[in-house]
């Protein structure tokens, strides 16, 4: 299989979904000639035109709006947004007309809104957010971070052919600094199914996006202190795969919730509360959550890199929560 | 006068009278308790919804907002799922889960619903306009919104990215002097909301929204010109709010001389009037319509009341398709 960046993972597959079904468009801010702020759309325009891989203006309240009203009609619509913070000027259309619309009016709405997501990259407050809290919160939306190559083209084709709105935040961070073996041909990774990334059996890391990475790190140099840690890699947001987190928690009594959105009611909050529920007589030690804290992302390196989480500050709590 | 303008004729009066009829029963039923939400009344906005519903064709489809119950009559839409959407039953367009004339969609009618949010509707259209334009099919989506509601962003960014597309689109906004309580003056500075299209490059007229052959006719142009890759236009159409924002409100703060002045023009009884002039309309035509509509409503009504409300035990259903 060829070795491939996640980028060019996420570019193969919009190039081929454009190309096997011709109700596939996509519409954003310079998608097309520049071919995407990140490359991610490169060579579509070349290969598709202005009828189906549309610059659009700025006004993301418009462009989704359009792209629920083209779904309506039976086209199949990939809004980018250039960056995640960004979705924020088009929450309305998505929150309120696209997520409930199914529920309201039984039409389905098969739109694909990504956005490179998250930090590490000394982007600033406005370049670097993870909103998925926002969208998890709302029924009728699919929240969809993949942390490798394989799984980005496979969920990303998944979510282009899934019926419903899909938010697919696509990590930054990872774009060229993961390589993978990807199959060339189109593939499907199933939305709604979490990936035991790494097997071990004192203390479930529960995390997803660009922290999977850095938790797989931290298992490994965890390994070297007879410390053995099941990373799971949720890669759908919502709805969440319940049952692979309390499989997991269940063997080993411990979970460490991970991720690089803030704390307060953040997806670690909502983990915690399924653990509790489900499986309190597993647990040997209460659940830890290493998260960014209840700041706005900074930009100065010093700053960013005490906000973000990384192998580091996982495998400190790790040792805390493993000696409990 | 050729028969043909007298069946013309004829029908849109129907459409209004039964636009009139629907929602004076709707308030009836309301203030029988029989209604759990609230309902927003189409009194004095008839010509406009019917007028600019009446110049499209077919395969067109319609994203209007909450005092657009011709439009949504024209297209086919029964005044019986009309009462069980207001009634919250389950034979409703929205199976009992949006409330009044929100998410009343129907594709198979090209009725888009709407969501409170209002101008989103501009926003979905642009979505159907854009679906027609990539396929090349000839047909146009035609939206409605209000003055209040031009001053939200959405406005526009709807007119720049229509006009920058150059979509099959008409956008109908309906000028009633009030948003809730807040009058016109508070609501923008330029004398006539029109103006607002040439800023994004297409074109905007100005209709009386009293007089439905003038709003069907400039409707008529506009469909025309977007089918044939002319691109969007803007409609104002003038009107005045004869009732509450909604049922609750009493509205006391809208000057009575000002409702007694458009009380004068009222849409219907002013139509009404020409047609008995110009010979398109007696007394027995009158009759026998008032006959039929009565019919239409009380049969209605009584298909809604009879429907039943949804199961509980469907509440977490759908939401996913």
């Amino acid at each position: 299989m060829p070795e491939i960046t996640f980028l060019q993972a996420i570019n193969q597959a919009l190039h081929q979904e454009m190309e096997a079904d011709n109700t596939v468009f996509m519409l954003g801010q310079d998608i097309g000639i520049l071919g995407g702020a990140f490359k991610a759309t490169e060579g579509l325009f070349d290969k598709f035109g202005r009828e189906r891989v549309i610059d659009t203006p700025m006004c993301e309240y418009a462009f989704s709006g359009l792209a629920n009203g083209a779904a309506l009609m039976g086209l199949r619509p990939i809004v980018e947004f250039q960056f995640a913070d960004f979705i924020s000027t088009g929450f309305d259309p998505i929150v309120q007309f696209a997520a409930t619309h199914h529920y309201r009016q039984n039409n389905p709405l098969p739109i694909v809104f990504r956005a490179p997501w998250g930090g590490g990259s000394y982007a600033g407050p406005f370049h670097s957010q993870c909103p998925e809290a926002w969208f998890a919160h709302t029924a009728g939306l699919k929240v969809v971070i993949p942390s490798n190559p394989y799984d980005a083209k496979g969920l990303l084709i998944s979510a282009i052919r899934d019926p419903n709105p899909v938010i697919f935040f696509e990590p930054k961070y990872l774009y060229r600094s993961q390589s993978g073996e990807v199959p060339s041909d189109a593939y499907t990774v199933d939305l709604g199914l979490a990936n035991v990334a790494h097997t071990g059996d004192d203390i479930s890391i529960i995390t997803y996006g660009a922290m999977v990475p850095e938790a797989i790190t931290a298992s490994k140099i965890l390994h070297k202190s007879n410390i053995s840690c099941e990373v799971i890699d949720l890669r759908t947001i919502s709805p969440l795969d319940s049952q692979t987190i309390l499989d997991s928690v269940k063997k080993t009594g411990k979970v460490l919730v991970l991720h690089e959105a803030r704390k307060t009611a953040g997806i670690g909050a909502e983990i915690a509360a399924i653990v509790s529920e489900n499986a309190f007589e597993y647990l040997d030690a209460p659940i830890t959550r290493v998260t960014a804290p209840d700041t706005p992302v900074p930009y100065s390196p010093p700053l960013e890199n005490a906000y973000r989480p990384n192998s580091d500050s996982v495998i400190q709590a790790a040792k805390t929560l493993y000696y409990f | 006068m050729l028969e043909s303008d007298k069946t013309d004729h004829i029908k849109l009066l129907y459409w209004m009278m039964l636009t009139r009829a629907v929602d004076d029963r709707t308030i009836s039923l309301a203030k029988l308790g029989k209604i759990p939400g609230t309902i927003f009344s189409q009194k004095g906005h008839e010509a406009i919804s019917v007028g600019a519903a009446c110049a499209l064709s077919a395969a067109d489809v319609v994203a209007p907002m909450h005092r657009d119950l011709g439009a949504y009559l024209v297209r086919g839409m029964t005044p019986g799922r009309i009462f069980s959407q207001a009634m919250a039953r389950s034979t409703s367009p929205s199976q009992g889960r949006d409330v009044n004339t929100h998410g009343m969609g129907d594709i198979e009618l090209g009725i888009i619903g709407y969501v409170s949010h209002l101008p989103q509707a501009m926003t979905v259209a642009l979505g159907a306009a854009f679906s027609f334009q990539y396929r090349n099919e000839p047909r146009v989506a035609l939206t409605f919104t209000g003055d209040g509601a031009s001053s939200e962003g959405a406005f526009s960014e709807s007119l720049n990215l229509a006009a920058v597309l150059k979509l099959p689109i008409v956008f109908i906004l309906e000028d009633n002097q009030y948003a809730y309580s807040t009058p016109s003056k508070y609501q923008y500075a330029i004398t006539d909301l029109a103006a607002r299209a040439t800023a994004f490059g297409l074109p905007g007229m100005t209709v009386s929204g009293n007089n439905v052959l003038d709003v069907r006719r400039t409707t008529i142009k506009a469909i025309h010109r977007a089918r044939n890759g002319g691109g969007p236009t803007l409609i104002k159409a003038n009107t005045m709010r004869m009732e509450g924002h909604a049922l609750h409100d009493s509205a006391e703060y809208v000057p009575k001389e000002l409702l007694d002045k458009w009380k004068a023009k009222d849409p219907i009884a002013n139509y009404k009037k020409m047609l008995y002039e110009k010979k398109v309309l007696n007394r027995r035509t009158e009759k026998l319509l008032l006959e039929q509509i009565n019919k239409e409503v009380s049969n209605g009504e009584q298909w809604a009341e009879n429907s039943p409300y949804p199961d509980p035990s469907t509440l977490t259903e759908g939401v996913y398709a």
